[in-house]
Parts: C-alpha cells; sequence; structure tokens
C-alpha cells in the first residue's frame, strides 16, 4: 500500500504528462494559435453568395491569415449573406478594404481574402465592408460557359 | 462549528455516546412472529425470539436452518415478510436510512471470515469506523485503536496487511474493529468457524469479556456447541426455519429433547435424518435394470 | 413442432426483458452513483488513490501502444500516399487518423481491458468477501466509498490517456515517416498543423475518449457490484465488463462519428 504522498505524486506527474500531451495536441498539432488569446476586432462584409464558406474559416490578406470567420447570418431585408470576421487586433486595415470569396486549390475549401485599398482612414470594431465579390458557383461558371460558347457560335454562324 | 457533511457525524462533547447500562430484564432485540423466504423458497416460519440487554444469546442449528437469515434479520440487512424485527424498541425495516444509520453505528457486526478491508493495514482497518463517522484527531484515533488492538492481543500487528494475518488473527482484528465505537449490541457470524482450538478458546473468551466490559449485548450465530455452551448465557436452537428448543447451557445440555440430544452430542442420526428424502431404495435399484 | 416455436418465442421474450429490466437497473445504478458522489470530491484522496490504480497503471501499455500505433500508420501511410505522390500529406495523414478515431478508440479498448478489468474483480472481490457488506453495517455507503470514486476516477483518466496516446502516435508516425523514410519534416509539421483544427479534431476526440471513459467505468463498477459472490461470477463479470464496454465503445464511436463529422 503505497503512502498517500506517493501515490499524490504519481497522479499528479500522469495528470501533467496528460494535459501536456493535449496541449501539445493543441498547439503543435492543430492550429490553435495565440490568435484565440489576442484582441480581435469585428468586421462585417456583405455577399450575393458565400458559397461554402463556413463559420471559424480564414480570413487571408496577401495570402497570410489574419483572422476567422465569426458568424454567418442571412439579411432578411436585402436578402444578402452578411459575414462577421474577428481581425487580429495587430492588424489594421483602411477603410476601402474589399473582400473576395475564393476556394484554396482547386476543390479545397473556401475563406474569405481581403485586399486592402489606399484610404488612410481605418477600419474600425464593427465596420462593414463596401466592396465584396461573392463566391463563383460551379453551376453558374458551367452555364456562362455553355452561354458564352453557344454566342460565340452564333457569332461565327454565316451572316 | 457544526458541519453540514452528511457522511460525518461530529462528535459532540457534550452528548458523547453513554455506555449502556446493564438494565437486566429488558430485551434489546425481539424478533416477533417473523416470517420470511426468498422468492418462492419460505425461510423462516413465524419464529419468535428475544434477547434480554447484557446477555450473550447464542442462536444454533445445522446448516441451512435459517440462523443466518434471522441474524441479517436483526442486522436490518433483511426486511421481514411478516412480523416485526425491534432493537432497543425501534421497528427495524420502518427505519428511515438516518435513523438506521445510527442504529449500525450502535452496532457492531463480525463477519464470517473477518471480512477486513484487504488494501487497508490492520491499523487502518480498526480506524476506519473512527474515522468514518467521528471527527476525532488522528492523535486519538491512534490510541483509540491501539487500546483495542491490545484488547485483543493483536497491538504489535498493527502494521500488516489482511493478507499477512492467519484466519484467527484476523477475525481478531476485525473483532477489534466491530467494537472500534463501543456498540451497544454485537453480532458475531459464525465466529468460531475454521479455527484452531487455541484461537477458538480466544475468541470465545474475548466475546465474552469484551460484552461484559462494553456492558452491550452479543447474539452468537454459530453451530459449534462445545465453545458456544461455555461462554453464552441462553441458546436458541432452529432447525428448518422453526425455534424447536431453547434454554440456559445447563438446561441444554441436560434436555431430553431429541433434536437437541442429537445436535450437542453429534448423533449420527435422529430428528435430523441421515438420508435425503429419496424414493424407495429397492425401487432406485432396480429400476435401472428394468 | 410448434411446442418448439412457442418456446423459442418465449425464451426471446425472456431474454429481452432481461436486457431490458437490465438496462433499467443499470440507469438507477448510475443516478444513485452520481448522487453519492460526494464523498468523491469532498475526500478527493480517494479518488485520487483510483486515479492511481486505473490511470497511472495503465500508462505504459497506452504509451507503447500509441508509439507502434503511430509507427505502423507512418508505414502504411506512406505506402499508400506515395502512389499518390501526396507523400508530405503523411503528417495529416497520422494525426487526423489519430485523433478522430484511433486515439480515442484504440486507448478506450485498452482502457476498458487492462482497468476496466481490474475494477469489476476488485469490486467483486469485495463483495464475495463480505467486505461491502462489513462496510453497509459500519453505516458506511460502500457506493459512496467504492465505487463512485472508482467511477470518477476512470471518468477523469480516460481523456488524458487517449490524448497520450494520439500525442505517442503522432511522433510515433514523425520518428518513421521523417526519420526512418525521410519525408521532410517541415512539410510533414506545416501540412499537419494547417489541415489538423482543435476544434474539429482535438476537442471532438477529447470528447469521444470522455464519453467513453464514461460507458466503461460505468458497465465495470456495474459488473463488479452486480457479480454474483464467488469465484466463478467474479471471474464472469471480469469478461463481461470487457466485452460489453468494448462493444459499447465501438457503437458509441460509430454513433459520434456520425454526429460529429457529418457536415465535414
Amino acid at each position: 500500500m503505497m503512502s498517500r504522498k506517493e501515490l499524490d505524486l504519481w497522479v499528479g506527474v500522469f495528470v501533467a504528462i496528460g494535459l501536456g500531451a493535449l496541449l501539445f495536441l493543441a498547439l503543435k498539432v492543430a492550429n490553435l494559435s495565440a490568435f484565440s488569446t489576442s484582441q480581435t476586432y469585428a468586421i462585417i462584409a456583405r455577399f450575393d453568395n458565400i458559397g461554402g464558406l463556413k463559420v471559424r474559416a480564414p480570413v487571408k490578406a496577401a495570402g497570410v491569415v489574419v483572422g476567422r470567420v465569426s458568424e454567418v447570418g442571412f439579411d432578411n431585408q436585402t436578402f444578402e449573406a452578411t459575414v462577421t470576421m474577428s481581425i487580429d487586433g495587430r492588424y489594421k486595415f483602411p477603410r476601402d478594404t474589399s473582400a473576395k470569396i475564393l476556394t484554396s486549390g482547386l476543390l479545397g475549401e473556401q475563406y474569405i481574402g481581403l485586399s486592402a485599398g489606399g484610404d488612410t482612414a481605418e477600419l474600425k470594431d464593427g465596420d462593414t465592408l463596401k466592396i465584396t465579390q461573392s463566391a463563383v458557383v460551379l453551376e453558374n461558371l458551367i452555364s456562362q460557359f455553355l452561354y458564352s460558347k453557344a454566342a460565340e457560335g452564333d457569332n461565327k454562324k454565316p451572316q | 462549528m457544526p458541519s453540514q457533511d452528511a457522511d460525518k457525524k461530529r462528535v459532540d462533547p457534550e452528548n458523547l455516546p453513554q455506555a449502556p447500562s446493564r438494565r437486566v430484564g429488558e430485551n434489546l432485540v425481539e424478533v416477533d412472529n417473523v416470517t420470511f423466504g426468498y422468492d418462492r423458497r419460505i425461510v423462516l416460519k413465524g419464529i419468535s425470539l428475544a434477547v434480554r440487554r447484557g446477555l450473550v444469546v447464542a442462536i444454533m442449528g445445522g446448516s441451512g436452518c435459517g440462523k443466518t437469515t434471522t441474524f441479517r434479520l436483526i442486522g436490518g440487512e433483511l426486511k421481514p415478510m411478516s412480523g416485526e424485527v425491534r432493537v432497543a424498541g425501534r421497528i427495524v425495516n420502518r427505519l428511515s436510512t438516518r435513523e438506521l444509520f445510527e442504529l449500525r453505528r450502535k452496532t457492531g457486526m463480525l463477519f464470517q471470515f473477518g471480512a477486513l478491508f484487504t488494501d487497508l493495514s490492520v491499523f487502518e482497518n480498526v480506524a476506519f469506523p473512527m474515522r468514518e463517522h467521528t471527527d476525532l484527531p488522528e492523535a486519538l484515533v491512534h490510541d483509540l485503536v491501539m487500546m483495542k488492538l491490545q484488547a485483543v492481543g493483536l497491538r504489535g500487528a498493527a502494521s500488516l496487511m489482511p493478507s499477512e494475518l492467519s484466519g484467527g488473527m484476523a477475525r481478531r482484528v476485525a473483532l477489534a474493529r466491530s467494537t472500534a465505537l463501543d456498540p451497544m449490541l454485537m453480532l458475531y457470524d459464525e465466529p468460531f468457524a475454521g479455527l484452531d482450538p487455541i484461537s477458538l478458546g480466544v475468541i470465545g473468551r474475548l466475546i465474552r469479556r469484551l460484552n461484559d466490559a462494553l456492558g452491550a449485548t452479543s447474539i452468537i450465530v454459530t453451530h459449534d456447541v462445545v465453545e458456544a455452551l461455555q461462554i453464552v448465557d441462553y441458546v436458541y436452537f432452529m432447525s428448518e426455519g422453526k425455534i424447536v428448543a431453547r434454554g440456559t447451557p445447563a438446561e441444554i445440555r441436560a434436555s431430553k429433547d431429541a433434536f437437541v440430544h442429537q445436535f450437542v452430542h453429534g448423533e449420527f442420526d435422529g430428528p435430523v435424518s441421515f438420508q435425503y428424502p429419496a424414493p424407495d431404495y429397492r425401487q432406485d435399484l432396480f429400476a435401472q435394470a428394468a | 413442432m410448434r411446442k418448439r416455436i412457442t418456446e423459442l418465442l418465449r425464451d426471446l421474450g425472456a431474454r429481452v426483458t432481461g436486457w431490458i429490466w437490465r438496462l433499467g437497473f443499470a440507469s438507477r445504478f448510475f443516478a444513485v452513483m452520481l448522487l453519492q458522489s460526494g464523498t468523491s470530491f469532498r475526500r478527493f484522496h480517494l479518488t485520487i488513490r483510483e486515479i492511481y490504480f486505473a490511470g497511472v497503471l495503465s500508462l505504459v501499455i497506452i504509451l507503447v501502444s500509441g508509439l507502434f500505433v503511430g509507427m505502423v500508420l507512418g508505414l502504411q501511410g506512406y505506402d499508400t500516399l506515395v502512389r499518390y505522390g501526396s507523400a508530405e500529406a503523411l503528417g495529416v495523414l497520422v494525426a487526423l487518423s489519430l485523433l478522430r478515431e484511433l486515439g480515442p478508440v484504440v486507448a478506450a479498448l485498452l482502457f476498458a481491458s487492462r482497468a476496466g478489468s481490474a475494477i469489476t474483480a476488485e469490486i467483486g472481490l469485495m463483495k464475495a468477501t463480505e467486505q461491502l457488506a462489513a462496510m453497509e453495517m459500519m453505516a458506511v455507503d460502500p457506493i459512496a466509498r467504492v465505487v463512485a470514486p472508482r467511477f470518477w476516477a476512470g471518468v477523469l483518466s480516460m481523456p488524458l490517456l487517449a490524448a497520450l496516446f494520439s500525442a505517442m502516435g503522432i511522433f510515433g508516425g514523425y520518428l518513421v515517416g521523417v526519420r526512418m523514410i525521410g519525408v521532410d519534416a517541415g512539410s510533414f509539421w506545416s501540412q499537419m498543423q494547417s489541415t489538423v483544427d482543435f476544434h474539429e479534431d482535438v476537442l471532438n476526440g477529447v470528447i469521444k475518449s470522455a464519453v467513453f471513459g464514461v460507458a466503461i467505468t460505468w458497465i465495470a463498477v456495474l459488473e463488479g457490484y452486480d457479480a454474483p459472490p464467488t469465484a466463478e461470477g467474479v471471474s464472469r463479470a471480469t469478461t463481461r465488463t470487457v466485452v460489453t464496454s468494448s462493444l459499447a465503445v465501438l457503437a458509441l464511436d460509430f454513433v459520434m462519428t456520425a454526429l460529429m463529422f457529418r457536415g465535414v
């Protein structure tokens, strides 16, 4: 029968390495970074179509992750999608920044890409972006392509 | 400041449990026309017995006669199908959980093979009831445990583990544990079973001595006639769920009752027949040949 | 012939009602155990003792198995991925397999057979040697003192063990993939980090292992407490614990995977 002190010691060691493993998994293996603990501010963007954009999708500028999508909503008055993003407080963007919904790779997951404008005034917490470009929906792309092909064919017809 | 803890009861120095006085003539335990059975098998058929305060009483009988069941009914482990079991005037099966809890704190039970907690040392086993039910400081618990172990002659074995004890020693430690809180009622389940002659004598003497020293009442369930008759004040004999004989040891020894005689003298055949009920012998033998 | 059929039906009916009865008993037992859990936390040293026996003593088997599983994943994963020119995704493969499935499930199965069976045997033996009855007669509730601490110890240990299993496994995959085979260390870790999501993968794995912990330990203490107080009864109960909890883990895994990863 081990003394209580010995038991406590071993159990303490066990819990410590267990939590250590969890920490390792969270930080080194997964993408939990200083992000969630640092200060963030919210910006809103409206889109006609967000495609497959999901909550927690990355927000990138110049290819670098600067934030995450925190909320996706639907405006019943304007019938647009409203996307709220949490941007890392370290990064400030000008007020005429535009947002595009892009796909990583050809068929990968979708994310928001921010392109900075030239305005000297900065975006503040709760501001809405003025310029947005919706997601490219595959079906629309195909029908566009077919339509343009048909139009081309029309043009080529002998007059 | 009184603790709100439901698990431990603080021993209030103003109201220490009083050592029960020997009020001769008053029954501590009464079994009143109790019937009990498991599923469809009736084990006890309307038995009645009474145990006066301060006495050591034995319930004896062959295996399967219902004595262990009676024992369990008195201890509150089982509930009778009809009739009442009363301890200190209270009906045991009608007690609330809290009252049953209180009753059990004042009852000590010695199980057949000791039932010591195998993961605790001898010292910790005896200290267990004290630690669970009182808030006594460790120093006091230590002294009390030592006193209890001294009373059973095992103070030197305090740091051993139950697996290192012989049967007799284990039972003595269990005895020390069950008397830890100075109970008013002691229940012994086959305390003499499987012991060598020396340990038999020791346990018997301890049961008598502790009973008298604590001013308690003891009920022993056993089929060890010789040892039991030497230490008890009164005997109840049971057979097939009924009480068939009763009396003081002297009366029992002189009894002309066939069952008592067979039991006490260990006779081969008598009221408890040798042959298990079976069909006609000749028929059984030659039935195969047919 | 008809008699046979009615007999079979009656037998089946009895069996089904038997299961339902047992399920009811198990649920009541669970409720009582939760209600009596105060002691496990007020006298936390009781639970700590059980965490030692259930968790610490399982460390060796968990760590070694995790390492080997990870190494095998590394080997097999590389073998398949290299055919499609995606050897750099090895880190992703190893990490996701472990975090989502293998970590919680295999760790749970190992825990069931090592710690679960030990708990059942211990409690069953205490019942058979009348220690539980003795405790009750001393006005100490055996469920509060013996059963509940073991239950909480299992629930608390399981997620830690699963995390350790996954971590060792990823390390094993790294050893085999990067050190032995020669996959680029940089891409191994960077791809892993960009694909593995904390909430989706790590957290879900932790939730799974916690649920497994509850299931396994519940079954283990139940079988022990309910075992017939004989040597044969206890040994049968121990076997039942391992079998029933293993099946429960696999069934729960399916249900939780369907719920968690449906929309991915």
